[in-house]
């Protein structure tokens, strides 16, 4: 009997072609939009946190002038080396310094030119950023302390400059200055916000004073904070700590300003997760929309399935026949759409991630979510009529109009 | 065949319907008496609005009298349960509707077979009765058609062939030529007569043509809710 009911209600299916497309689309599309939506967030905000995961382990960076939004800074004076050993010798907690200057310009390798960002630092750099070598080695102690010409390069510089090409032992010209490649920066991969990891040359803080900038000027500290280690904490003393040094006193303003990557980390995060919610929101939208268009084609066709319920009851259909006929069908129906809307959202969520350069991210949550949504939409909607009309009288249901 | 105690079938005892409440009151039955037997072939007549259909629903358990009895092979309907009167009309009744009342994209033989599945006959069992009901009233070569590719004489036939598939004691009838040609309509009688008396099947049959009830062998008129005239006759053929 259950088999014939099932068959009973596939056929209505498939009479009412039309009538059962329309129905499944609604689901079909409510149930993709909303699973892509909130994949494609997920994807989002995975990799921002990666992002700045690989940005460095704990990171601060300490950097003269105040920021007025938008990037710019007020104008004050750069930091010392001085200032960096300072914090690397005062502040507890504190895993490595690295003090830096940088500066754009183009490099230049035979015939081919780059325009880059060139940084004097030390070895500190690579442990406080999370860079890794992908060939040749870090910068000797002799080459740091008396500022050689050579330098370590980044994946994009690499590509532009040298394309198949081996970079290490190669010259390339900074300004004025022959130097030599020995070491290639593992990539980073492309960051969506806070620019190209990759495009980099690193050169010894020393070498960098002398031959390019001129002066002594250290323009950013970067440290990390150990592990276990609050960066909040890390932050205030290292404030503290240049108040003193940079003689600011309680009431004047910093000419300085600390900024803590996990304080970021977070509100970047934050950001992700709200849009991810919004985008999720307008998905649920479409969801409603979806359900209403259900609600109204099942409404639309009730009065000739109201008939049709008079007819069935007529030659001698139970009630709960004819009510499990329709739940059958409802079920039947909105499942169709739900596994078919599921099924077009993992196709949109691997073809839209590829093309956003987003990780794939397949929540399993929202797509149980969106499908009982879908199925208690058609069930709702599909039932409720029937049931009134299946508790009418059999000649009520067929003068139905 | 005659009115015998013993096989009554069908007996309406002071059935009164009532529709709506209080002025809007409509008096569409006024306790009529009516007792057929097994084998009878019954025309109802009168005037529009006297109530046959009214009373043909009762009959049918697809509608419940106001007040009265009525009692289906010594049964008291207005005892039973919802579900027992549907299994009373499964199992017992055939109706062939005015409107004809077919599912709609759906092909005649799986029109036919509808009652069938309700009984749970298996599927074979299904289409060898229903083929067997089409080929009855006609229709053999017509399986796959939809109501919407047939005329309103094979719609009207298939109707028929679902109301007797199920081989019910009783076919209730509510003007089954009302929309149909002298022609169309003579077959239909004819295939009713034949049902009649080939099957011994019970038949009531409402009418407005003096030409179809003459085939009857009894005859009711209605006026106003109430039984004016309640006479046997000598059907032609
Ligand atoms: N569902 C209903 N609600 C209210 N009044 C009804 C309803 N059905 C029938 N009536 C009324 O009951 C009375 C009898 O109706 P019925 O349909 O039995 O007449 P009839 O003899 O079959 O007429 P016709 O020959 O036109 O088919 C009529 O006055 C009709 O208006
Ligand atoms: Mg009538």
């Amino acid at each position: 009997m259950l088999w014939n009911i099932f068959l009973l209600a596939f056929r209505a299916i498939i009479r009412n072609l039309m009538r059962s497309t329309l129905t499944m689309l609604g689901i079909v599309i409510g149930v993709a939009a909303v699973i892509t939506m909130v994949n494609l967030g997920r994807g989002a905000t995975i990799q921002v946190t990666n992002q700045i995961a690989s940005l460095g382990s704990n990171l601060l960076i300490v950097r003269p002038g105040q920021r007025m939004g938008h990037g710019q800074r007020s104008a004050a004076p750069p930091f010392t080396i001085k200032d960096s050993e300072a914090i690397a010798r005062d502040v507890p907690g504190v895993a490595a310094v690295s003090p830096s200057a940088s500066q754009a310009m183009v490099v230049v390798y035979g015939n081919l030119n780059w325009s880059t960002n060139v940084t004097g630092t030390d070895n500190h750099y690579f442990g406080v950023r999370n860079v890794t070598l992908a060939a040749g080695r870090i910068f000797t102690e002799a080459e740091l302390r008396s500022g050689l010409a050579v330098c370590v390069i980044g994946e994009t510089v690499r590509r532009e400059l040298f394309g198949s090409l081996d970079p290490i032992g190669a010259k390339i010209r900074l300004k004025k200055i022959s130097c030599e490649v020995i070491g290639l920066a593992a990539s980073k991969g492309q960051a969506s916000m806070g620019g190209d990891q990759d495009d980099m040359v690193l050169v010894p803080l020393r070498t960098f004073w002398r031959r390019i900038a001129g002066n002594r000027d250290v323009t950013f500290i970067q440290l990390s904070a150990r592990d276990g280690v609050s960066t909040t904490k890390v932050k205030n003393d290292v404030e503290a700590l240049m108040h003193e040094r940079r003689h600011i006193s309680g009431n004047e303003s910093d000419d300085f300003n600390v900024r803590d990557l996990q304080e970021i980390a977070t509100t970047l995060t934050g950001t992700t997760q709200v849009l991810t919610g919004l985008l999720g929101a307008v998905a649920a939208v479409s969801l409603l929309v979806g359900g209403i268009g259900i609600m109204n084609i099942m409404l639309v066709s009730v009065t000739e399935r109201t008939r049709e319920i008079g007819i069935r009851l007529a030659i001698g259909a139970l009630e709960r026949d004819v009510l499990l006929q329709f739940l059958v069908e409802a079920v039947t129906l909105s499942s169709l759409g739900g596994i078919m809307g599921i099924l077009l959202a993992v196709l949109a969520s691997y073809s839209l991630s590829g093309l956003m350069g987003l990780p794939v991210v397949l929540s399993p949550g929202i797509m149980l979510l969106a499908f009982f949504f879908s199925a208690a939409v058609g069930v709702i909607f599909g039932y409720i009529p029937a049931r009134k009309a299946a508790r009418l009288n059999p000649i009520d249901a067929l003068r139905h109009e | 065949m005659g009115l015998s105690q013993d096989n009554v079938i069908i007996d309406l005892q002071g059935v009164s319907k009532v529709y709506g409440k209080g002025v809007a009151a409509v008096h569409a039955l006024r306790g009529i008496d009516i007792r057929i037997s097994s084998g009878e072939f019954v025309a109802m007549m009168g005037p529009s609005g006297s109530g046959k259909s009214t009373c043909m629903n009762i009959l049918g358990c697809l509608d419940t009298p106001t007040a009265g009895t009525y009692q289906f092979e010594g049964e008291d309907v207005s005892r039973l349960t919802r579900d027992q009167r549907a299994l009373l009309r499964r199992h017992y009744l055939g109706f062939v509707f005015q409107g004809f009342n077919l599912l709609a994209r759906t092909t005649a033989l799986e029109n036919v077979e509808l009652p069938l599945i309700y009984r749970g006959l298996p599927a074979e069992e299904r289409r060898q009765y229903a083929q067997e009901a089409l080929t009855a009233v006609g229709l053999q070569g017509w399986e796959t058609h939809s109501p919407a590719e047939l005329s309103g004489g094979q719609q009207q036939r298939v109707a028929i062939a679902r109301a007797i598939v199920s081989k019910p004691t009783v076919l209730l009838a509510d003007e089954p030529t009302g929309n149909l040609d002298t022609a169309r309509s003579l077959e239909i009688m004819d295939l009713l007569t034949r049902f009649n008396r080939e099957q011994h099947l019970t038949v009531v049959m409402v009418t407005h043509e003096v030409e179809m009830a003459a085939y009857a062998s009894r005859l009711i008129h209605f006026r106003d809710g109430s039984v004016e005239q309640d006479h046997q006759q000598d059907n032609l053929t």
